[in-house]
């Protein structure tokens, strides 16, 4: 057994062709695993199964929506505190997806309360976000998202420059606290889970302030 | 006081059982399916129900079909069974409903214990009502109950009965949701005694043709169909006619965003979600124009004439 993984290390370490393979290999099923949430819904779609999603889907998929948003988000967050204390350098490669999967399901849970709940209503939808400060925090969360979204890659990385590129998307501590927010301010009765994403959050972000050790990001 | 025309129905118009009951569920829980482990249990629960003999009373009329059973009984909100929507069917099994009785008090003349059985003696009728929910959703659903008007004639409220609370059972032993204090327990609502009193304001003990589920509010429940489902308290063990508007669970939870009064009304948003139109289960899109008194203004606009309906939500 350690034998076994003695060479498994000697492999990794003395081919980087591997390890890229690897890591590449891992990013692939990391891709087909996050988009699991949203292929389940098409599956139930396309198989007429709305009853996998309850007495109303359309909440179903609204909450689904949402609360992989903020799942993504935070394990966005959690990215560099898990590099830093496993000492993985590799994980900083999932951290994009990671982030890009924020986007899309946010992006997803736009479009079902545009569509589902406020049925294509533009002008409600416009009262909403200025009457109602868990929709206003939202939609801010998610505007505030489509500049990362946009700047995601390597190109605009170089256009910005390093520093400037880290100062912009260090505003996805605001939009995670805008998201975790919103969540807190819409549900009726039960916090239970939006205080422990706002613990998550607590740590991640709280992780942060600690003192560093030759690292950045 | 406007009086509904109480008709019976051709049997033709009337919509068969089999309908109502979703034979799949009761298969899958025969063959102990673990695919539909949670419909199976719900199915188990209705195993428990029988059913009930009731007039059917089509007024007033609705054009929409019932809810398909499986989704009345599969979503709800019940706290004191948890607060997702699919706790109530998981958890609602371990309520004890019988022998049931209700404490009727208060400004009364002849106060007095009634058991749910005598109540089914009385004579039931079949109402099918719109019933929508505070948080813009709404079903349909068939109810088989009394008057409440008749109970009160039991019992012979005086001219001090201004209000009517009704209370909850609180039993945490078999109710996991008591555990937390996400309302002050037991849950109580409350109507105006007019209000009380309409004809269409119904003291439930069944549904879909059986006994109420669990869930549901079994074994006896209010359904007071042009106010917010949360207005029509479940699970009833004392009904007291009071003189001062009572405090309900909702307005002390929250006040800003749950009023007495609760009737539907498109033109009065929730604090937090507009209440103009509504999603009509199982239908994706909230697309439904919501009326105001749930559809019921005919019958009940009355009893809030020179009312400030947005000041009185």
């Amino acid at each position: 057994m350690g034998d076994q993984v003695s060479r498994l290390r000697t492999v990794s370490e003395s081919s980087g062709f591997s390890r890229k393979r690897l890591v590449f290999g891992l990013k692939v099923a990391v891709f087909i695993v996050s988009l699991w949430p949203v292929t389940e819904i098409v599956i139930a779609f396309l198989t007429g199964n709305t009853r996998l999603f309850g007495a109303n889907p359309a909440e179903k998929i609204l909450h689904r929506t949402g609360d992989w948003a903020i799942y993504f988000l935070l394990i966005t967050l959690a990215i560099s505190p898990l590099r830093r204390i496993t000492g993985l350098n590799d994980l900083i490669k999932f951290r994009r997806m990671a982030g890009l999967f924020a986007f899309f399901y946010a992006f997803l849970h736009l479009m079902s309360y545009i569509a589902f709940d406020r049925f294509f209503y533009f002008d409600e939808i416009l009262q909403d976000i200025f009457k109602r400060p868990f929709i206003f925090v939202g939609i801010a969360a998610f505007i505030l998202l489509i500049p990362l979204a946009v700047t995601s890659t390597r190109g605009w990385v170089q256009r910005l420059g390093g520093h400037r590129w880290i100062l912009l998307h260090r505003s996805v501590y605001i939009i995670a606290i805008l998201g975790v927010a919103h969540y807190w301010w819409l549900v009726k009765r039960d916090l239970l889970w939006p205080a422990i994403y706002a613990g998550i959050l607590i740590v991640l972000l709280g992780y942060r302030l600690l003192p560093k050790k030759r690292f950045r990001g | 006081m406007p009086r509904l025309i109480s008709k019976p129905i051709p049997s033709s118009e009337i919509t068969p059982r089999e309908v109502y009951l979703n034979r799949r569920a009761l298969l899958a829980a025969a063959a102990g399916g673990s695919a539909l482990a949670m419909m199976g249990k719900a199915a188990f629960a209705s195993g428990l129900r029988r059913p009930l003999e009731a007039i059917p009373n089509t007024a007033p009329k609705i054009s929409d079909a019932p809810t398909d059973h499986d989704l009345a009984t599969s979503y709800n909100n019940f706290y004191e069974f948890g607060t997702s929507k699919s706790d109530p069917a998981r958890n609602a099994d371990a309520l004890t409903t019988k022998p049931w009785t209700i404490e009727i008090v208060g400004e009364v003349i002849k106060p007095r214990t009634i058991d749910v059985e005598e109540l089914i003696n009385m004579g039931l009728e079949e109402r099918i009502y719109r019933f929508r929910c505070v948080e813009a959703w709404s079903m349909v659903i068939p109810w088989i109950g009394l008057e409440f008007n008749k109970i009160a004639a039991l019992v012979e409220p005086t001219s001090r009965a201004k209000y009517v609370k009704f209370v909850t059972v609180n039993r945490p032993s078999e109710m996991p949701g008591l555990r937390s204090d996400m309302l002050d327990w037991p849950y109580t609502e409350g109507l105006r005694i007019d209000e009380a009193m309409h004809p269409l304001t119904l003291l439930t003990v069944g549904m879909y043709g059986q006994t109420l589920a669990n869930q549901n509010g079994a074994p006896v429940r209010m359904i007071v169909p042009w106010k917010y489902g949360f207005k029509s308290g479940k699970s009833i063990v004392r009904i007291e006619f009071v003189e001062k508007q009572p405090v309900t669970a909702w307005v002390a939870a929250n006040s800003r965003e749950y009023g007495f009064y609760s009737n539907v009304n498109p033109d009065v948003d929730h604090p937090r979600w507009t209440q103009k139109r509504e999603r009509l289960l199982p239908d994706f899109f909230a697309s439904r124009d919501t009326e105001k008194f749930n559809g019921y203004g005919e019958q009940v606009a009355s009893l809030y004439s020179g009312m400030d309906l947005k000041v009185n939500y």
